[in-house]
């Protein structure tokens, strides 16, 4: 199956977002591609607040079946959360349950005055009624796929599309 | 099949009740989870949703404030339910045996026991007894172990000295005494320091200590040249039954750290003390207080180390 170019992708996210960036405007990204978006998307838009990264494996709803996360980052979010506007980063937007744990962590550190949600792909398949308000694009998937962003060691990203490892 | 009482079938930690027999690999796995909750016990709302709805029984069979409290409070901000028992001074007073009284427990819904006992072996007792979904913690067990301590002192160093190869570490004071000496030799062996002393008089040094692979050092001056790291150790009064030393100022003046001993280890060394501190027996208030010391570093991370464990333990 043929994927989009991420970078092109990328490049048209930042042009969907950029009319909304105000002077309290913030980016955080989720570990870990939406982090490396994060990253890109806070140089070519040119915000001058700090970046957030979080882990939301302290958060997620799986926890009771399938036990922490093995590799848990610590989040980072080096700036007061309260009254800004927040644009949560996500790389492949699929069931909702990430976004719900990110949004539930946002708010251990403060009331933001809005999270709006920016994604690379989003794959359909919600079980949770959260939409994203930029999307670079839609992309229908079948269950047993597992869509990722990869970067390169120069820094360049791209999808890849894998078989799911059948449970046991 | 593993023969470690405390892996599951899977080589995932079951029970923590030792640092001996663990691998790096579950070791490290700590002390990585537990620079996550740094940042959460940072923030305004030091809570995480991890473990809500869990039951964590504290089973303190002997007193404890610190750890009995850093237990406590790490349970809080992964929102468990805590239930202290301060069972020295109850139902073992009226005469119920240790498994009835874990037996009791568990029929309230118990999800993990920490426990605190004066006899060695205790909370390995409890590990084989309990149901398959529950979870040990050994709060310090004897002169056996005392793995939490242990693990929050290998956080601290990493955390001043980055890792573990290169450095020379020195345990000091009453090792035969001290289940966390015995924590810290086999964790820093583990995580491959290369050199681990002890320093101590004959008289508080167990048999044949060199088996565990240390160097061992009578003298200060001699055992604390080049070291990175101090470990001090309390002096235990309460196990000491009077035999071991001919006084407390004896001890202060050939074992006490103090800014003159101090000046024998590297400029860059830290000191780490488990508390509580006997000042002016085993640390000088100088040195206590000085900038050297992370010894209240270690309790904010000591908080941090316990989530974690109490979260891999009830994911597992």
């Amino acid at each position: 199956m043929h994927l989009p170019d991420a970078e092109q992708l990328l490049a048209d996210l930042a042009e969907k977002i950029r009319p909304d960036v105000t002077k309290n405007t913030v980016l955080v990204g989720i570990y870990t591609g939406g982090v490396w978006l994060a990253e890109r998307l806070h140089q070519i838009l040119g915000l001058t607040l700090p970046l957030g990264a979080l882990d939301v494996s302290f958060y997620r709803d799986d926890f009771g079946q399938i036990g922490l996360h093995p590799q848990v980052k610590p989040s980072n979010i080096p700036f007061e959360v309260e009254g800004r506007h927040i644009i949560l980063i996500d790389d492949v937007l699929y069931t909702g349950r990430t976004i719900r744990a990110a949004t539930n962590e946002l708010f251990d550190y403060g009331r933001p005055a809005s999270i709006r949600l920016a994604a690379l792909v989003d794959r359909g398949g919600r079980e949770l009624p959260i939409a994203a308000n930029y999307v670079g694009a839609t992309i229908v998937l079948l269950e047993d796929k597992m869509l990722a962003l990869e970067q390169s060691n120069n820094g360049k990203l791209s999808l890849s599309l894998y078989d799911k490892i059948p449970p046991g | 099949m593993n023969n470690n009482p405390q892996l599951n079938k899977n080589g995932e930690l079951q029970h923590l009740l030792t640092t001996e027999g663990l691998p790096a690999s579950i070791l490290l796995n700590i002390l990585d989870t537990a620079e996550s909750f740094v940042g959460v016990t940072a923030r305004d709302i030091k809570k995480v949703p991890l473990l809500r709805g869990k039951s964590i029984f504290n089973l303190f069979f002997e007193p404890s404030t610190r750890t009995r409290t850093t237990f406590e409070i790490a349970a809080k901000r992964l929102s468990a339910d805590v239930v202290n028992l301060n069972i020295a001074a109850s139902s073992q007073s009226k005469g119920e045996t240790l498994l009835d009284t874990v037996n009791n427990l568990s029929a309230m819904h118990a999800d993990m026991f920490v426990v605190r006992h004066s006899q060695s072996g205790a909370a390995h007792l409890i590990a084989r007894h309990v149901r398959p979904e529950i979870h040990v913690i050994n709060a310090g067990d004897g002169r056996h172990a005392h793995p939490t301590q242990a693990l929050l002192d290998m956080f601290t160093i990493r955390r001043y000295k980055r890792n573990f190869r290169n450095l020379r570490v020195a345990i000091v004071g009453d090792i035969l005494h001290s289940r966390v000496a015995r924590s810290q030799i086999h964790a820093l062996t583990t995580l491959g320091v290369p050199e681990v002393r002890i320093i101590a008089p004959k008289t508080l040094l167990p048999a044949k200590v060199e088996r565990l692979g240390v160097h061992v050092y009578h003298d200060m001056a001699q055992g604390l040249k080049d070291v990175d790291v101090l470990l001090m150790l309390r002096l235990q009064n309460e196990r000491m039954l009077g035999a071991c030393l001919p006084s407390s100022e004896e001890y202060f003046k050939h074992y006490g750290l103090t800014q003159e001993k101090l000046a024998l280890a590297k400029q860059d060394s830290i000191v780490l003390h488990p508390g509580p501190m006997n000042r002016g027996i085993e640390i000088d208030s100088a040195v206590a207080d000085g900038k050297q010391s992370v010894i209240l570093p270690q309790v904010t991370f000591g908080i941090a180390v316990r989530m974690a464990v109490m979260t891999i333990l009830a994911g597992n």
